[in-house]
């Protein structure tokens, strides 16, 4: 088996806000993300997919397919947003790097078609970062 | 939605340390042939990266697996305090006896951080180096490894 990565990166913005927290609680529990007014990262997302190259092209899946995929599920989603208020799939969650993740893969799953979603790793800071495996998989 | 994906946190954290590739069970000779460069008396250093992951729910109130000031403190107070800017051959009991190599410093770093309480610990990666890296999952490790055979016997 194969593992194929390839990287993308999107900047957006977002904060975390809790409406049923008090705002005391707001702040002690997510501290600085809870500015009201918002903040943003570069995030870096590495999609890996998983599968045995066919034998007529070499390839796992055509690295141009990917590359379309993540620009029209990723990229026009997610680039220069902000996550609390224009991405639909993350409404009433708080946008987290865990959580970004599993919207992210969410969206990939179902579009590999040829190998199969292996992992998404979102990085927000280059120190933090949230991994998606499929469940069940043993993490490589 | 479905059942989702498995979901773990990844956040990296930096020491700087010293330490020296030498074990009292081979000769003079043996140290520098098994360890070369990395056996000078004097020791040496490295930056190191440790990358700790962590798996859980994600409490759907906060978004998070665990609080990242949690494991920020956690990590500090396990690792980064006791191992920054020290000897660790001197100066962390564990490798008085046991040689401070990277697979070693895996094995300690994931016995202090696998009882942090607030998610599950799934692995433990270091960078030696922008070059080296290991990873350990606390996997059992079957053969002869010291910690496994501290006197260095054969089963």
């Amino acid at each position: 088996m194969i593992l194929l990565t390839r990287k993308i990166e999107f900047s957006a913005s977002h904060f975390y806000h809790n409406p049923e927290f008090s705002p005391e609680e707001n702040r002690r529990v997510f501290g600085k993300c809870n500015n009201p007014h918002g903040h943003g990262h570069n995030y870096t997302l590495e999609v890996t997919v998983a599968g045995e190259p066919d034998p007529a092209t070499g390839m796992v899946l055509d690295l141009k397919d990917l590359k379309e995929i993540l620009e029209r599920e990723v990229m026009q989603r997610m680039d220069h947003r902000h996550l609390n208020y224009e991405v639909p799939e993350l409404a009433g969650q708080i946008p987290t790097c865990e959580n970004v993740a599993r919207v992210i893969w969410n969206l990939l799953e179902p579009r590999i078609t040829q190998g199969k979603l292996h992992r998404v790793r979102l990085y927000e800071s280059a120190d933090l970062f949230a991994d998606c495996y499929r469940n069940g998989a043993k993490a490589v | 939605m479905t059942s989702g994906p498995k979901i773990e946190l990844g956040r990296r954290y930096r020491f700087a340390a010293s330490h020296r590739l030498h074990t009292a069970r081979l000769t003079e000779d043996e140290n520098w042939r098994v360890f070369g460069k990395c056996n000078n008396p004097f020791g040496h250093g490295h930056n190191y990266v440790v990358e700790v992951s962590v798996s859980g729910d994600v409490n759907p109130a906060t978004g998070m697996i665990a609080n990242l000031a949690d494991l920020d403190n956690f990590v500090h107070r396990e690792v980064i305090e006791p191992f920054d800017h020290r000897y660790l051959n001197e100066e962390v009991a564990a490798f008085r006896e046991t040689v401070p190599t990277t697979e070693n410093l895996c094995f300690e770093i994931f016995a202090r951080l696998k009882n942090f309480p607030h998610a599950k610990l799934e692995r433990v990666r270091i960078e030696e180096t922008g070059n080296n890296s290991f990873e350990y999952s606390g996997d059992t490790i079957v053969g002869d490894r010291e910690r496994d055979n501290p006197e260095g016997k054969r089963p």
